[in-house]
């Protein structure tokens, strides 16, 4: 759980100007997980990074949830700051919301089920929402399970609301959603980092856990792209006290995919995926 | 030149029957190709056949009145801890409710990792010369419009009779079938659903043996006389 420091009554508030002054007080409080504002004062700016370009700077508290839109090219990194997190993401093309992340396509179409350093994810549309183009996390990824519900986590926690200290990731999702003027409808599956999950030939899962603390992970945005993000624990977390921890989020103004990235060429099938989300931004002037 | 071969009838084809006993509330042979949609009630059993052998039935699951809530392939996997379905699965909601259960099945796993095809991932898997091939998600649109269904509506949805292994390394692809002719699946709804089915009509990989051929669906009222 993220901590409260700083919260509480602290003095008089009988009056307006004694309130104002209580809140006003309160302003300035440094927690683990809040966003930095503006991005460029993130006390956590990654290597190589000119803070300048930082478009989006925050720690989501565990369990928590974030959102944003981005511009084309923008590139995310995501950080598993104690090695608890686990980050589900939804993505969804801010030029048309009926094009969001299809799982099934994500896997099928790179013959590909584990996610890694180059995998695209992939829309419904045969098109490139974003690239996975760097991962410092050994692979520790989803794309099989999703978010636990709101009936899973009353089953094996007692509560998954929203408001209980063990949320379901879907209903961190749907808040997300909604604050992105989507519905409940508009979460297509999810993909999860910081989380590994295996299939065996018979088509048993096997949890292989996270990566530790610090583990990354970096997407480029290939589209303007919504970014939903629940950091709430994975449905097979065998840890049956919920384990979370906070998930760190830095993007900054980079370049979308190109020919000359390796990932552009590794397969044929990926090569007409970017060809395809490069005409449909060509047609639309979007460079 | 568009494709549009498909085997409407065979020597070789296999119409069997419903596969509980009661009274038939419904039976309807889906063409090659097409899609097909209907409302199953609550404790009613879908039995749907694989009239000429490893043909995919593409199939989405909604509750019946709010279809807000539908089938999650994920849900359903992460509950049973394994990604196939088989006899005993009980398909879930996104709410991690149950929408149906699998109560009988002739094949030895069933696929829900594979997805639909489309016109749109036709050209990244195939080629773009495959653009005007009929898709499974144009049936999937087409027969969602008639219940104010559209693309956001759209998830990743369960093949009947489609094989997808995934190797140790994470390869993963649609192969050769494991079904044959008259092979079953049985689902009973645990609510009133909506069951949208497309007939893969595929024409570029094996989930259907590169040939698209009927599948019959029958519910049957197993409290019903018959
Ligand atoms: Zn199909």
């Amino acid at each position: 759980m993220s901590n409260d420091l700083g919260a509480g009554r602290r003095a008089s508030t009988a009056t307006p100007a004694q309130a104002r002054d209580d809140a006003r007080g309160r302003a300035g409080t440094a927690v683990e997980a809040m966003p930095y504002l503006p991005p460029s004062s993130s006390p956590h700016v990654p290597d190589g990074v000119d803070p300048g370009d930082l478009v989006w700077a925050e720690t989501v508290a565990g369990p928590g949830y974030a959102h944003a839109t981005l511009a084309r090219g923008s590139r995310i990194r995501l950080e598993d700051v104690t090695g608890d997190a686990c980050a589900h993401v939804v993505l969804v093309s801010a030029l048309q919301r009926s094009e969001r992340l299809n799982v099934a396509d994500t896997q099928k179409i790179p013959w590909q089920a584990y996610l890694g350093a180059g995998h695209p994810l992939l829309s419904g549309d045969g098109r490139v929402l974003a690239t996975v183009v760097a991962d410092a996390a050994d692979g520790r990824h989803d794309a099989f399970c999703g978010v636990t519900t709101l009936a899973s986590n009353h089953a094996r926690y007692g509560a998954g609301e929203a408001h209980s200290a063990t949320p379901a990731g879907r209903e961190l999702l749907r808040l997300a959603a909604a604050k992105e003027g989507l519905a409940p409808r508009d979460i297509p599956p999810s993909v999860s980092f910081f989380k590994g999950v295996r299939v065996g030939a018979d088509g048993a899962l096997e949890w292989t856990g996270g990566a530790g603390a610090g583990a990354a992970v970096e997407l480029v945005a290939e589209v303007p792209l919504t970014v939903l993000i629940a950091n709430a624990a994975h449905p097979l977390d065998p840890d049956d006290r919920y384990r979370t921890g906070p998930l760190r989020v830095h993007a900054w103004a980079a370049a979308a995919s190109s020919p000359a990235d390796p990932w552009w060429t590794a397969t044929p099938e990926r090569a007409r995926a970017y060809l395809n989300t490069q005409q449909h931004l060509l047609a639309r002037g979007i460079r | 030149m568009t494709v549009t071969w498909a085997t409407y009838e065979a020597g070789y084809f296999d119409r069997s029957e419903a596969y509980v006993a009661g009274a038939a509330v419904l039976d309807h042979e889906i063409a090659p190709r097409a899609g097909w949609s209907a409302v199953v009630r609550a404790g009613h059993v879908l039995t749907l056949v694989d009239v000429g052998g490893n043909q995919s039935g593409d199939c989405l699951i909604y509750d019946a009145v709010d279809h807000e809530e539908r089938y999650s392939a994920q849900a359903t996997i992460a509950a049973q801890r394994n990604a196939y379905l088989v006899e005993g699965s009980v398909l879930l909601s996104d709410e991690g409710r149950a929408l149906m259960t699998v109560v009988g099945n002739e094949v030895e796993r069933q696929d829900t990792i594979g997805g639909a095809c489309s016109k749109e991932s036709n050209t990244l898997r195939y080629g773009h010369h495959t653009m005007f091939h009929h898709a499974c998600r144009e049936n999937f649109l087409l027969e969602g419009a008639r219940h104010g269904l559209g693309p956001r509506d759209l998830v990743s949805n369960i093949n009947w009779f489609m094989n997808v292994p995934v190797e140790a390394d994470g390869t993963l692809g649609i192969v050769d079938g494991m079904s044959a002719p008259g092979k079953r699946v049985a689902l009973r709804a645990e609510r009133d659903v909506l069951v949208i089915i497309s007939n893969c009509p595929q024409v570029n990989n094996p989930c259907n043996d590169f040939n698209p051929t009927p599948l019959r669906a029958i519910v049957t009222d197993p409290e019903g006389r018959a």
